[in-house]
């Protein structure tokens, strides 16, 4: 009898690596001057320091391509792939599909922090480096944090955790409402914000975002059997000789401040943290084993192509990508599951 | 030798005393039932056993105290009452999380791995279902699955919650068979809690009968199944039938004859 116990096989992640690469090479490609798929893989190539390739395009073609989307893309990529990792783990730490990686205050936190750099004008430029990003990321962690305390008062159940990050996440909104009625003039810089954009006017944000991406993809690597184990609930994971409690600490550490740094850089993207892990667990079946490694390149991909739909439709004017992930996903969502026989929750 | 020995084993859940003082003393292969009316900690008994809640008093595993839970889940199985079945599992995935106390957390399969999984579905008659999801199984194909699970975890004690609740009776004897079957090939200890007194009677060496968090009575099956006992700690009116291979509980209906 031949017996294979689930993995991650190679079409899966052929199919997971096509979709990335047609993404970057659409949002490297497509817009106001219009590059062609070949020359956009020369180009790449010859961004890499120490190869060199001819791409055949003008010194200014190259430079759109290397200077102006590539940071983009791959800020496309970072943000994407870490909501959607994010959101994954979130949902399998807590067992539950409607848990996003904003589950415990992250994105209010983010918001709130990121009105008050922009409500007292620290990020016009003054300074050396924007506070915008930071005072988000600072405001993220720092409801995180308050979410586990009182989680952790509240007797350090699953549930109670998730109902302090709820409490968090609103008492922190009503911090930010007030803050942004105290300044009216701010209203359109910080909606605009709280909307999301992935642009980028060089390599400072896709930077800054690298160091946590790479955490947050180790840990929930890592961790992916771990979260297939907890599938069963802590009491037979316990029996099974594992500490749920410490894999799901560790876990939604990691997953809080991937989404956290996400958030600080890219504004208040919604819906990537819940659908993309729902279509792969649609298509590729339930298995953390499958699943954390498909959001990652699936999450990467959908926010490139998100953000190249912002960027185009309306051109000149871009719409927040905030609005594009959800009126692209939500269809797409709904067909997945129409045409999806499999039952996932 | 002793398999499992419990001294003055206590546990308080939510500040409520639940068990007082347990003493159990089980002999490797042998298999004891734990009957009880309900609350009256049969789960919990178990539940301590597995270390999955806090106790007070002394648990020791074949002769020795163990605190890791890894550890304890190489030497002691557990077939829960109502297992959690995630969505979308297949058999083969579900069997090999048996498997996890011998890899760890972050560990692959090894062929080890591999070959006591499929030992185990070929056993219990599963190999034809390991491309199916296991909530896609009926219920008796189910409860081979999740006692498949436990086996591959080659522990040498199996625990029990309620293994035919929900099974027709059938199936009931089925389960309780193979197991009987198991724990003779690979010499198991059993401990199983049972509510249906006569197949408790039925299969398994001794019955403990708890009752308010204590082992009131403890023996063979006609020691401890008679109409009295289970009048006094059941509340029910029966009548016991002795039969060669055990004793038959059947309630005993009021007189219906018109007045």
């Amino acid at each position: 009898m031949a017996i294979e116990p689930t993995r991650l096989r190679a079409p899966a992640l052929g199919a997971g690596f096509a979709a990335l690469v047609v993404a970057v090479v659409a949002g490297l490609g497509v817009g106001p001057v219009g590059i062609a798929p070949r020359a956009v893989l020369y180009a790449l190539v010859d961004a890499v320091p120490g190869l060199s390739a001819d791409s055949g395009l003008s010194s200014i073609r190259e430079a759109i391509v290397q200077e102006v989307r590539l940071p983009r893309v791959v800020l496309g990529l970072l943000v994407g792939a870490t909501l959607s990792v994010s959101g994954a783990a979130y949902q399998g730490a807590f067992r539950n599909p409607l848990v996003d990686p904003y589950l415990l205050g992250v994105a209010a936190g983010a918001g709130l922090g990121a009105t008050i750099a922009i409500t007292q004008n620290l990020g016009d430029g003054s300074g050396l480096v924007d506070l915008v990003p930071l005072s988000a990321f600072a405001g993220a962690l720092f409801a995180v944090v308050l979410s586990y305390g009182a989680g952790y008062i509240g007797g350090r159940s699953t549930a109670s955790l998730v109902l302090a990050g709820v409490a968090v996440a609103s008492f922190l909104t009503a911090c930010q409402t007030y803050v942004l009625q105290a300044n009216s003039d701010a209203f359109r810089e910080v909606y605009s914000w709280i909307l999301g954009r992935v642009a980028t006017s060089g390599w400072s944000e896709p930077l800054l975002l690298l160091p946590y991406f790479v955490v947050a993809v180790a840990v929930m690597l890592r961790y992916r059997r771990a979260l297939d184990i907890l599938a069963v609930g802590d009491e037979e994971a316990q029996a099974l000789g594992i500490d749920p409690r410490r894999v799901r600490i560790h876990v939604v550490v990691a997953a809080s401040l991937g989404a956290a740094a996400a958030v600080s850089v890219s504004g208040l993207i919604g819906f990537v943290g819940i659908i993309v892990p729902h279509v792969v667990r649609l298509v590729f079946g339930t298995s953390y084993r499958v699943l954390i490694p498909l959001s990652i390149l699936f999450g990467g991909a959908f926010m490139v192509l998100a953000d190249l739909a912002a960027r185009t439709l309306v051109e000149p004017a871009e719409l927040p990508i905030g609005v594009v992930t959800a009126f692209l996903g939500a269809p797409f969502f709904v067909v997945v599951l129409r045409t999806s026989r499999r039952e996932v929750w | 030798m002793p398999s499992i020995t419990t001294d003055g084993l206590s546990v308080a859940l939510g500040g409520v005393p639940i068990l007082h003082g347990v003493d159990l003393d089980i002999g490797e292969g042998e298999w004891v039932n734990i009957i009880g009316p309900n609350g009256s900690g049969k789960t919990t008994l178990l539940r301590s056993l597995l270390g999955t809640i806090g106790y007070e008093g002394r648990i020791e595993i074949g002769g020795v105290v163990i605190d890791k839970p890894q550890d304890r889940a190489r030497v002691l199985a557990y077939v829960p009452q109502s297992p959690v079945i995630p969505p979308g599992m297949y058999v083969v995935d579900y069997v090999m999380l048996g498997r996890t106390p011998h890899r760890g957390v972050f560990g692959r399969d090894t062929d080890t791995d591999v070959a006591v999984a499929i030992d185990v579905l070929n056993r219990l008659d599963l190999a034809r279902f390991v491309e199916r999801e296991v909530r896609s199984l009926s219920g008796g194909e189910r409860q081979r699955v999740v006692l498949a699970r436990a086996l591959a975890q080659q522990a040498d004690i199996l625990l029990l919650d309620e293994p035919t609740t929900a099974l027709d009776l059938g199936h009931q004897q089925d389960v309780l068979d193979l197991v009987d079957g198991l724990r003779r090939e690979r010499g198991l200890t059993v401990i199983a809690t049972l509510h249906d007194l006569t197949l408790a009677a039925r299969y398994g060496d001794r019955i403990a009968l708890l009752a308010d968090g204590r082992i009131v009575v403890s023996g063979t099956p006609s020691e401890v199944l008679t109409a009295e006992v289970i009048a006094e700690h059941f509340g029910a009116t029966v009548r016991i039938i002795d039969e060669p291979d055990g004793p038959v509980i059947v309630p005993a209906t009021p007189d219906r004859s018109p007045r």
